[in-house]
């Protein structure tokens, strides 16, 4: 008895916990949303309402369909934050988990490598060295310890770390600003940016594009996620 | 890369602001020593009360239920979200009664909510909430990560020895994570010290350039003010302390050894 009041505790609690974290992160969101759902350009945001009282979804109908002078290259944009993002996660995967894998501490490569290594290295440093040991024992080659040995066992840390690069890359607009000039180049996330700078500025399609822009990275971490399965080492070393 | 990203805009930043009378102007602006309060403030607060709750959060999300598991992609959203927009938001929250949060306080509590950025110590207690909010789900995926390479073993023999959530947190996670963890919060801190983009947007400085840190300072100066040098050296008077957290940083990657 005493066992199920405790895990019933447990349970509250964790739901309790989850329902306030629920409300930590999508409060702003919503305030986003409330904003994005507002038909006209207008001043929602300073009326002090719950609910905006003629809802519509004609401002993220707009962003899609880019119909809207701020947003002509939305879906070309789009197409390159998928090209900056991607690449930059996985040339920051590979350097990465090289460089952890050498054991090589160089925080000196560029952005996202840094915490790259540094994470992989730290990582690293939990995984058994028996297991290495092991396999060079049984005569593996270095190229093979990396990729049947450390690569699934860095798995949990390398998606971490690719959804780190790729969220970098995704919004980060203040290298993008000074290097790009063209809007045909830019990403979105420096797209956004340019409505901040524009004088008529349609706040509705910019909170529409940037909740429609922060879908994808979720999608891709969702994805990842089943490489973040726990216990990957259960078992692997026996004492 | 690292050349042309990283060591030429301090070196030019350097050369530019490599007048000492520079600092003098500085020093002498009373504003300059409240930026600097701030700065510590919004740094030493923000960034470790972010990471010790993204370490516990981390534990909390390793439970096996389907519903903590669905939550983790909501949960990251704010760090998937455009900072721009995302603290944009964050600031029209907060605008006083026409504001979602003073909306809310009326409607739920029937309270009428403060004028959150007329006075100091709130404006910059906002800052610090937005940034934890952009910025926790990352370290706490980090964390996550980290917690998946502790064998399952250790877990069951801490268990079998009776130990309960608190002392396997502080017996067995925290003596594994702890490298891991300083290394985190001394990158976060550098990072965070160069940060603008929260306090630019959140508070704007508000009540009266009270709440502003290092950077928004150095960027008022440049572009409000036209004295970019008086700008970059506001945000080079950072570098002494950049340099030993730096120090201590490349010192704790060294650490090689776990002992539990």
């Amino acid at each position: 008895m005493n066992g199920r009041v405790r895990w019933a505790l447990t349970e509250a609690s964790s739901a309790a916990l989850a329902l306030a974290l629920l409300i930590w992160s999508l409060t702003p969101v919503y305030n986003m949303l409330l904003i994005a759902l507002d038909r006209d350009e207008g001043d929602i945001e300073f009326e002090g309402i719950l609910w905006p009282p003629d809802p519509s979804l004609h401002s993220f109908y707009t962003v899609l369909t880019q119909g809207h002078w701020l947003l002509e290259d939305f879906w070309h944009q789009f197409g390159n934050s998928f090209f900056i993002g991607l690449m930059t996660m996985f040339l920051t995967v590979l350097i990465g988990s090289l460089a952890g894998f050498a054991f090589i501490v160089a925080a000196n490569v560029t952005f996202a490598t840094p915490y790259a290594i540094l994470i992989l290295q730290q990582y690293a440093r939990l995984i058994p060295i028996e297991l290495d040991q092991a396999a060079q024992i049984d005569g593996a080659s270095p190229a093979q310890v990396y990729r049947r040995i450390y690569l699934p066992l860095m798995a949990p840390a390398l998606a971490a770390v690719g959804t780190f690069a790729l969220l970098l890359a995704w919004n980060e607009y203040l290298y993008q600003y000074v290097l790009l000039s063209s809007t045909r180049n830019m990403t979105v996330a420096i797209a956004i940016a340019q409505f901040f700078n524009s004088d008529e500025a349609p706040w509705n399609y910019m909170m529409a594009t940037a909740i429609l822009y922060a879908l994808p990275p979720i999608v891709i971490f969702y994805a990842l996620r089943r490489f973040m399965a726990t216990g990957l080492t259960r078992g692997a070393v026996r004492g | 890369m690292f050349g042309a990203f990283v060591v030429y805009p301090v070196a030019y930043g350097l050369w530019m602001a490599r007048d000492p009378s520079l600092y003098v102007d500085l020093i002498a602006n009373p504003r300059y020593a409240q930026t600097l309060v701030n700065t510590a403030l919004y740094v030493g607060v923000g960034v470790n009360v972010k990471m010790f709750l993204a370490l516990l959060l981390s534990g909390f999300f390793m439970r096996r239920r389907w519903w903590i598991r669905a939550l983790l992609p909501v949960y990251i959203l704010p760090w998937a979200l455009p900072a721009i927009p995302a603290f944009v938001s964050f600031h029209w929250m907060l605008i006083g009664e026409e504001g979602l949060v003073d909306s809310l306080l009326s409607a739920l509590f029937g309270i009428q909510g403060p004028l959150w950025f007329t006075d100091r110590r709130l404006a910059l207690g906002w800052n610090i909430v937005a940034y934890i909010w952009k910025w926790m789900p990352f370290w706490t995926l980090t964390f996550f990560a980290a917690r998946t390479a502790i064998p399952q073993e250790i877990y069951d023999a801490a268990e079998v020895d009776g130990a309960g959530g608190c002392r396997r947190f502080a017996h067995v996670v925290f003596p594994l994570l702890g490298n891991l963890y300083l290394v985190c919060t001394l990158l976060s801190t550098l990072w965070t010290l160069g940060d603008f983009t929260t306090v630019y947007l959140v508070s704007e400085g508000a009540p009266s350039y009270s709440t502003d840190v290092l950077a928004t300072l150095g960027f008022h100066y440049a572009f409000d003010a036209a004295q970019p040098s008086l700008g970059v050296a506001a945000v080079m008077s950072a570098i002494p302390v950049l340099i030993p957290l730096a120090i201590i940083l490349m010192r704790a990657l060294q650490t090689r050894e776990v002992q539990l």
